[in-house]
């Protein structure tokens, strides 16, 4: 079977969902748990490995993900053992990409070697921040020393290593910011990944800001001002966006995450993971329960974690492709997206297009420069009519 | 048949609250009219919204028979009337139709305001009245004071008037003996042609139109066929009943009774309250002195809030209409919110009941449009419109000039808020007539354009006085006045929904206002968006809605496309909930809250 079905390429992501400590801000499928069992949890993410290697069949691997939670609290024996299964089942491309999450305390640190050796060979690290007022607010584990350090010993280990950054926290200012990103440039190696702060409703910041009790917190204009020293500066430095919060150097792109943005294939191993599989029976987007103990016991007694699939109709494949790929800089291909069905959008892209929201160049369509900030209204211009 | 003698006819007047509708279950339960385990509060209030609001809508009738202490058994036929302002054409109407009344009054509040409108009816139909002191259980009961009040204020001898308690049922005895002993009977010659009133009519679902009648003269029986006068319909009476308040069968009804007949008629609109009934042959030569019809006073655009609810809702509304005729309605389109209809209403109240009725009842949720009284606009050729949207406003230079409906509002209220009653008054352009004081109550009249009452009056006025002033009023006529109409344009194309007549005068604080609250309701959306309101071409407030600047979502990877695709989805269903204007899309709390009548 072809690399092509669909274009986009092939992944694995697996979800690892346990942390040290549930960060304030954090929505992610991620729980905090006393003692866990890695040797079961093992042989589950083996048995669904196998189970959706069978569906695939032996399609190229372009990228493996080992995201979370913390999946850096992973015993390297079970992330070795984890791709020893995988390259069981699938053929992998001589350059593949295989990231692993990282929180920088020095306890992780002392497990890069061991995860490289495994065959790790990116490291993302969840840094947030560069003073420990900061991590401190953002309830997180480490100082700002502390990430520096495990930095470092990140860089010697791995070819690739890249951090994210959380910008626009309480009381910060477009000032603040732009020395802490100058002082996180001088550590980037070629890739970063810069997310504002977003308050989502389901957490302890949540919560709080819901009963006005995240103060500070940095106005629209403010926000926006965040976001321009945050092109300018990077632009600068050669790290320019090639998504909406993600940073690079030409050629250092995540490729994993490129599956998601381009719409490729990928298979979602672990709670919570979701994925998208096509085959001669059309996409599907495939889910798996979320919570930890249901998921273990679901693959145990039931041979499967997931819960019903859905079909993506054409629609729902063009809503995809374009919520999705219009984050990159480089848009989508006009081709693609006459496939999909794109042409019932010809009235409100060149509305978009004429008000200088979307360009078309060469055969692809992407938002303009004064589009970025703005995507989610053009995305529901282009989706809600 | 009962000898007239025999029969007493009255209807209870009250203000809000004072006990009407108590006071009437406990007459109803003392002479075992409804068997005990029947028995719920309010009676005959029937509609749920009269039981939740506790105020009645509907005259409503019913049939008591009371064992005097003279021997005697008599039969007492009682019409609630509805309290409020808004209804106050059937209080007149229902007061027709009897010859007496009793008046009650709370004796911890005193005379209120529509004390003094129902018991001014009462007086006007030449009843007898009874004054009845209620709530005398309270310990804040000052029976004394308040008749001396009533002897004032309304000028009627309470002497005699009965303290009772309408909870504990303390004398209720003495006020069914009242009834007997200090009404008149009712006149009316058996033997002369039939003659009785229709005193209202309303739709049953079960049985069709239901129309109560008073009889004057001569004899109604079953199977009979009998003629409206003022209509001419001829109809064969198919059930004739008395109200206990159930219906009970009853072969015949002599002069001075009351009580129902069904005969397959169609919509309540077929009949005519305070035509004349009398039989298709050998009918009475001279018909009783009509009554006028309501008419509406207060409009506003009822449009669904999703487009394609616009059928249910003609359904509804055409359904509704069927059981009350004072309300109308016609069909309108609006640019910003599709089809609806523009309806009529004899207040504010009847407004909301109705609303309320839709959304309740037929489950529709509705946009309403800023209520609006009926100005009469003389044309330069010498014509006359009346004008029941704002959005139909001829021509300027077409336009001689305008009037606006005033209305007489009494307002009592204690000393200590007086100055902001007045000052309210005058704001909203009151003219004072009088000031009296009633104890330590001030009675205010004040002549006032109706359209600053429709808007937030109710609400001011309990504000003000910490909810302790009583209002009422009634239409005194048109008089000319400096009234513009103000558009309201949002990224310059107006918006026919949101204009509006007002008083030269008033035109910038309300064009504020309402820019205001706009700003706060529009979202934003990637362009900015000038709120302007507009007298004529030239704009009175402005507000600058800015641009959007930043709306990216920060973090989105495999997981999160099915989310985002799902409220991409959900958001394309929220549309329907969205008016295009232009290119700015207005959500339809918008306009309601833009709009909000604060009642
Ligand atoms: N304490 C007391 N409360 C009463 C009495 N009569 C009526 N009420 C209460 O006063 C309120 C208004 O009574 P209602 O009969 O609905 O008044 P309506 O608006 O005149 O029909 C209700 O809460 C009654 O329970 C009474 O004699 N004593
Ligand atoms: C799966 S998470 C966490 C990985 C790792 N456990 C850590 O915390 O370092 C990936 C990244 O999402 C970002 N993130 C999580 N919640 C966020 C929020 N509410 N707003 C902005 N960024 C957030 C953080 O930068 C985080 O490093
Ligand atoms: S931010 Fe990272 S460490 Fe914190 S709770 Fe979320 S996944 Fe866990
Ligand atoms: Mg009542």
């Amino acid at each position: 079977m072809g690399e092509n079905l669909p274009e986009g390429g092939f992944g694995l992501y697996l979800h690892w969902p346990f942390c040290q400590a549930k960060c304030p801000y954090c929505d992610f499928n991620s729980h905090v748990a006393a003692n866990i069992d890695q040797a079961r949890w093992l042989r589950a993410y083996e048995a669904e490995i196998d189970r959706i290697a069978a569906e695939t069949g032996p399609r190229l691997l372009r990228s493996i993900f080992f995201g979370g939670g913390t999946p850096s609290l992973m015993a390297p024996e079970t992330v070795a053992a984890i791709l020893d299964r995988v390259r069981l089942r699938w053929p992998m491309a001589n350059d593949i990409e295989i990231t692993l999450e990282a929180n920088p305390t020095s306890v992780e640190a002392g497990k890069f070697r061991a995860f490289q050796a495994a065959g790790v060979n990116r490291l993302s690290m969840g840094v947030q921040a560069l003073n420990d007022m900061d991590l401190r607010a953002l309830g997180r584990m480490h100082s700002a020393e502390e990430a520096v350090q495990a930095f470092d010993i990140a860089r010697e280990i791995f070819d690739r290593v890249s951090f994210d950054l959380i910008y626009a926290r309480q009381g910060q200012s477009a000032a603040d910011w732009r020395r802490e990103l100058q002082q996180a440039l001088e550590m980037a190696v070629d890739h970063l990944s810069l997310y504002q702060l977003t308050i989502e409703p389901e957490t302890v910041f949540g919560r709080r800001h819901a009963a006005g009790k995240l103060p500070n917190l940095p106005d629209e204009d403010a926000a926006i001002d965040m976001w321009e020293v945050t092109q300018e500066i990077c632009d600068a430095a050669g790290l320019r966006s090639y998504e909406v919060s993600n940073h690079a150097r030409q050629g250092a792109e995540s490729q994993h995450n490129l599956i998601y943005w381009r719409c490729g294939d990928y298979a979602g191993i672990g709670p919570g993971a979701h994925g998208r599989l096509t085959s001669s029976a059309g996409r599907a987007a495939t889910e798996a329960l979320r919570a930890p103990g249901a998921w273990l016991e679901a693959v145990e007694t039931q041979g499967s974690g997931e819960v019903p699939r859905e079909t993506l109709s054409r629609d729902d494949q063009l809503s995809e492709f374009l919520l999705m790929g219009l984050r990159l800089r480089e848009g989508v291909s006009l081709d693609r997206l006459t496939r999909l069905g794109g042409a019932r959008l010809n009235r409100p892209i060149s509305e978009l297009e004429a008000e200088g929201w979307l360009s078309q160049t060469e055969g692809r369509l992407a938002v303009t420069v004064t589009g970025r900030p703005v995507l989610e209204a053009i995305l529901r211009r282009l989706l809600t009519d | 048949m009962t000898d007239l003698s025999h029969i007493r006819n009255f209807s209870i007047v009250a203000h809000i609250d004072h006990g009407k509708s108590t006071l009437a279950d406990r007459l109803i339960q003392l002479t075992g009219t409804v068997a005990e385990r029947d028995m719920k509060a309010q009676l005959l209030d029937s509609m749920d919204i009269e039981r939740e609001r506790g105020i009645t809508i509907k005259a409503n009738s019913v049939r008591i028979e009371y064992p005097a202490k003279d021997g005697q058994t008599y039969i007492l036929n009682l019409i609630d009337t509805p309290g409020h302002v808004d209804f106050g054409y059937e209080v007149s109407r229902s007061m027709r139709a009897v010859e007496g009344s009793l008046l009650v009054v709370d004796a911890t509040q005193g005379v209120e305001a529509q004390t003094l409108a129902n018991v001014y009816q009462a007086i006007d139909a030449d009843h007898e009245i009874v004054p009845v002191l209620n709530k005398i259980d309270l310990p804040a009961a000052e029976p004394e004071r308040v008749k001396a009040q009533i002897e004032d204020v309304i000028g009627i001898d309470a002497s005699h008037a009965i303290p009772i308690s309408a909870k504990t049922g303390l004398g209720i005895p003495d006020v069914l003996e009242a009834i007997v002993t200090q009404l008149p009977p009712p006149k009316g010659d058996r033997d002369a042609p039939l003659k009785a009133m229709l005193v209202d009519s309303w739709y049953d679902s079960y049985l069709g139109v239901v129309v109560l009648i008073r009889v004057m003269d001569g004899v109604i029986r079953k199977g009979e066929r009998i003629k409206m006068m003022k209509t001419g319909a001829v109809y064969g009476i198919d059930k004739l009943a008395v109200l206990k308040p159930q219906m009970v069968d009853i072969a015949e009804l002599g002069p001075g009774e009351i009580g129902i007949f069904t005969g397959s008629i169609k919509q309540v609109r077929d009949t005519r309250v305070g035509d004349t009934i009398t039989h298709e042959k050998r009918g009475c030569a001279v018909a009783l002195p009509g009554f006028k019809p309501s008419i509406p006073v207060v409009f506003c655009g009822l449009f669904p809030v999703d487009a394609n609810e616009f059928e249910d809702l003609r359904d509804a509304i055409e359904k509704l209409a069927l059981n009350d005729a004072s309300f109308t309605y016609e069909m309108e389109t609006s640019a910003a919110l599709g089809f609806g209809f523009r309806c009529g209403f004899l207040g504010l109240l009847h407004l909301e009941v109705v609303r309320d009725r839709l959304e309740r009842e037929y489950d529709i949720d509705l946009i309403t449009t800023a209520p609006s009284v009926v100005y009469q606009i003389y044309m330069r050729d010498g014509t006359l419109r009346e004008l029941h949207n704002p959005a139909d406003m001829p021509d300027l230079t077409l336009v001689d000039h305008i009037e606006e409906p005033r209305i007489k509002a009494t307002i009592l209220v204690p000393d200590e808020y007086l100055g902001d009653v007045l000052k309210l008054c005058q704001d909203r352009r009151g003219i004072q007539e009088d000031l009296t004081y009633a104890g330590s109550r001030a009675m205010v009249v004040y002549d006032l354009p109706l359209n600053e009452v429709v808007f937030d009056f109710y609400d001011r006025l309990k504000s003000v006085t910490k909810g302790y002033a009583s209002f009422d009023y009634h239409l005194t006529g048109y008089r000319q006045d400096n009234l513009v109409k103000m558009q309201v344009l949002v990224n310059d194309e107006p918006v026919d929904a949101l204009s509006m007549m007002v008083h030269r005068d008033r035109a910038e604080s309300r064009g504020r206002q309402m820019v205001e609250k706009l700003k706060e309701l529009i979202p934003r959306h990637m362009f900015k968006i000038p709120i302007q309101a507009a007298i004529g071409g030239k704009v009175i407030a402005r507000e600058t809605l800015s641009a959007l600047r930043k709306d990216v979502t920060a973090k989105c990877y495999g997981g999160d496309a099915t989310r985002k695709r799902k409220l991409l989805d959900k958001q394309k269903a929220g549309k329907k909930k969205m008016r295009q204007f232009g290119k700015v899309e207005i959500p339809q709390e918008a306009f309601i809250n833009a709009l909000k009548m604060d009642s």
